[in-house]
């Protein structure tokens, strides 16, 4: 994992954090914060990524440590380039718990 | 059993209270997160990948039904409905919500228990061995110099920021069953003269560089405990290096300065503090061997446990795995092994925590250990009630004929739930797990223990495993380092490098093609892969890791 992730058009990045009272993973996005990584806002310029960075950092009373990864444009929203974000973004593989979960439970009640 | 003295409740429910008016004070701003932070790891409260997590202490192993209940009740209620055994006799939780984590400390607070110490640059939990005050070989009972160190720990003032994190081991005896080696401080229970003691080791810990201890006094009377652990541990305090994280353990500091003048040190030291002490830790000690007495043991016949393992196949092959022998005439330590088929490694449900609860009261005197390798044992069982134990323990998935087997592998949490991980653990010990279930070769390979870690930080252990696997990020792709020869007990070596890593999807191949080359290079069924390994070296099981290299 690098901190100190730089986005560009050719390599955008998103940014993530970690839910403050409950622990789960979000990723910012153009009304706040959401757990669906797919819904999180796409940077491609640095100083608006960095400017956004310091922005959620500002936002100390709802994140836990910020900070912005590389990411891929996608069908649906944006998408992981690294393994350690596909499993934050997915959830442990021994038992089908986290963000998965989520995603099915939210999927079987639309 | 051990009893928990009310004052101790009082003072971890006062924690208990400190940490929820912290976790009040930081959802309302008037804490940062950097201030915030070493308040909540000082209990235990770490952030992973997914979640929080929650450590708690199971001091020196030891846990009585009550307490693990309430471990039950914590899994079911506050996290998914499980809990994962550590390498250092803890319980960890995978998903608190922070918010849910005082209301946790409560619960652990009306059983004596506590998250204090479980991280941060302090002394940890001191381990020990599981069959302590049952095992046929210890020299001594090592639990009430273990409880000494934990009451003389908690909170001490002076160790509350140590250089960095701080390890205490004891071995019940000349067979060591604790892994004193690999750490800070090791201390193996030794008689002289007539007079119980130590011999101390120090210097070992595992992590990016992995060194194995030094003895650093041969004899310390058990009277002089506390004072000169506690002279090596102030010692370190001032000379451990606090400008580099990764030089902050006491191997390092030893390994710079040597070992001469470190034991100088130490011993000056020693000497002066001994002076404080005032006989108020020989009383506590006293009263803590008091605590730990036997239990009631009973005579009865065991005609029915060998006509039993006459009848039932599986429960001979179970008993011949799964036991250790116990001091008195009669009585087994039964090894209840969390390494089932479909099981992650350490990973314990809430029933199955109740169901252990409920075996302990029924047939093992109500004594419970967590083991360093992720098990768990009843000390205490008589045999006679083995026919009516194992029954039980299979219905619940737990008697599973594996201990000190190919699939009883230690694993770190790795990418799975770990922040700092840098590959998964977990699916590797599984795959490796079920190949050798499936081909039935677990019985015919014996003793076997393959440790993996998911990064360097080593909390699987990988370098004491007779092969030892480790996770690693090679340019953006889970990749696993094979290492050989290591070994946690009788004769302790750091394992060595085999050679390139492999892609996740061959590590398995790998493993089996190394295991087929010992089964053929053994001298009989006695040699174990670590015997094998010691006697020929590294080359032939290197042939069989990287043919093509060999062929060449």
């Amino acid at each position: 994992m690098s901190k100190a992730f730089t986005p560009t058009a050719n390599k955008p990045g998103v940014i993530t954090a970690n839910d403050l009272r409950e622990g789960f993973n979000v990723w910012m996005c153009e009304d706040g914060w959401t757990p669906d990584p797919r819904k999180a806002t796409l940077y491609e310029d640095e100083a608006i990524a960095e400017l956004a960075l310091l922005q959620a950092i500002g936002q100390a009373d709802r994140v836990v440590g910020p900070y912005i990864v590389e990411a891929k444009r996608g069908p649906n929203g944006p998408e992981p380039v690294h393994f350690r974000e596909a499993f934050r973004q997915r959830g442990p593989s021994n038992y089908f718990h986290g963000i998965q979960a989520e995603q099915q439970a939210e999927a079987s009640n639309v | 059993m051990f009893d928990v003295r009310p004052v101790e409740i009082d003072y971890v429910q006062h924690r208990a209270q400190q940490f929820r008016e912290q976790v009040a004070r930081r959802l309302d701003g008037s804490l940062t997160e950097e201030e915030f932070r070493p308040l909540r790891l000082m209990n235990g409260v770490y952030l992973q990948l997914h979640a929080y997590m929650l450590r708690v202490a199971v001091p020196y192993g030891t846990i009585n039904p009550d307490q693990m209940r309430t471990l039950a009740l914590l899994a079911e209620k506050y996290d998914k409905g499980y809990g994962h055994w550590t390498t250092r006799q803890n319980i960890q939780y995978n998903w608190p919500k922070l918010v849910d984590i005082p209301d946790m400390l409560d619960e652990l607070a009306k059983v004596g228990m506590h998250a204090i110490q479980t991280s941060g640059n302090t002394i940890r939990n001191v381990t020990t061995d599981a069959f302590a005050g049952a095992a046929f070989d210890e020299t001594a009972d090592p639990r009430p110099y273990a409880e000494l160190l934990r009451s003389w720990s908690t909170d001490h003032a002076e160790f509350q920021f140590l250089p960095r994190k701080f390890k205490i081991a004891i071995s019940s005896g000349a067979k060591d069953r604790a892994v004193i080696a690999a750490h800070d401080i090791g201390l193996r229970l030794k008689e002289q003269d007539g007079k119980t003691g130590f011999e101390v080791w120090i210097g070992g810990g595992l992590g990016r560089t992995p060194v194995l201890g030094q003895v650093v006094r041969d004899f310390l009377p058990e009277e002089d405990l506390l004072p000169y652990v506690e002279a090596i541990i102030a010692t370190y305090n001032l000379a451990g290096r606090r400008d580099n994280k990764y030089k902050a353990r006491i191997k390092i500091t030893v390994m710079e300065r040597g070992m001469d003048v470190m034991r100088a040190e130490i011993e000056e030291e020693f000497l002066a503090r001994r002076r404080d002490f005032h006989g108020a830790d020989r009383e506590a000690l006293a009263i803590f061997k008091d605590r730990f007495r036997a239990p009631a043991f009973r005579n009865a016949a065991t005609d029915g446990f060998e006509a039993e393992r006459q009848a039932n196949p599986g429960f001979r092959s179970w008993t011949d795995t799964n036991l250790h022998q116990h001091r008195i005439d009669g009585y087994a330590s039964v090894v209840v092994t969390f390494k089932s088929p479909g099981q992650t490694p350490g990973d314990a449900s809430a029933e199955q925590m109740r169901l252990i609860a409920d075996l302990a009261e029924r047939f093992g005197h109500s004594d419970i250990r967590i083991m360093h390798d992720q098990n768990v044992a009843l000390p205490h069982v008589h045999k006679s009630d083995l026919p009516a134990l194992y029954p039980e323990l299979k219905a619940a998935g737990l008697a599973t004929a594996n201990a000190g087997l190919t699939s009883d592998i230690i694993a770190c949490p790795g990418m799975d739930y770990c922040a700092l991980a840098t590959a998964r653990s977990i699916p590797i010990a599984e795959e490796i797990a079920d190949h050798f279930r499936a081909l039935g070769l677990e019985e015919e390979i014996g003793n076997l223990n393959i440790r993996i870690s998911g990064c360097i930080n080593a909390c699987g252990h990988h370098h004491l495993g007779h092969i030892g696997i480790l996770g690693l990020d090679r340019a953006g792709v889970e990749n696993y380092q094979i290492t050989l020869g290591g070994d946690a007990y009788d004769i302790p070596a750091i394992g060595q490098r085999a050679g390139a890593g492999f892609p996740a999807e061959e590590v398995v191949p790998a493993i089996d093609r190394l295991l087929r080359a010992y089964l053929e290079v053994r001298q009989d069924e006695n040699e174990r892969f670590i015997d094998a390994y010691r006697r020929l070296g590294q080359a032939p099981f290197k042939a069989a890791l990287y043919p093509e290299t060999a062929d060449a």
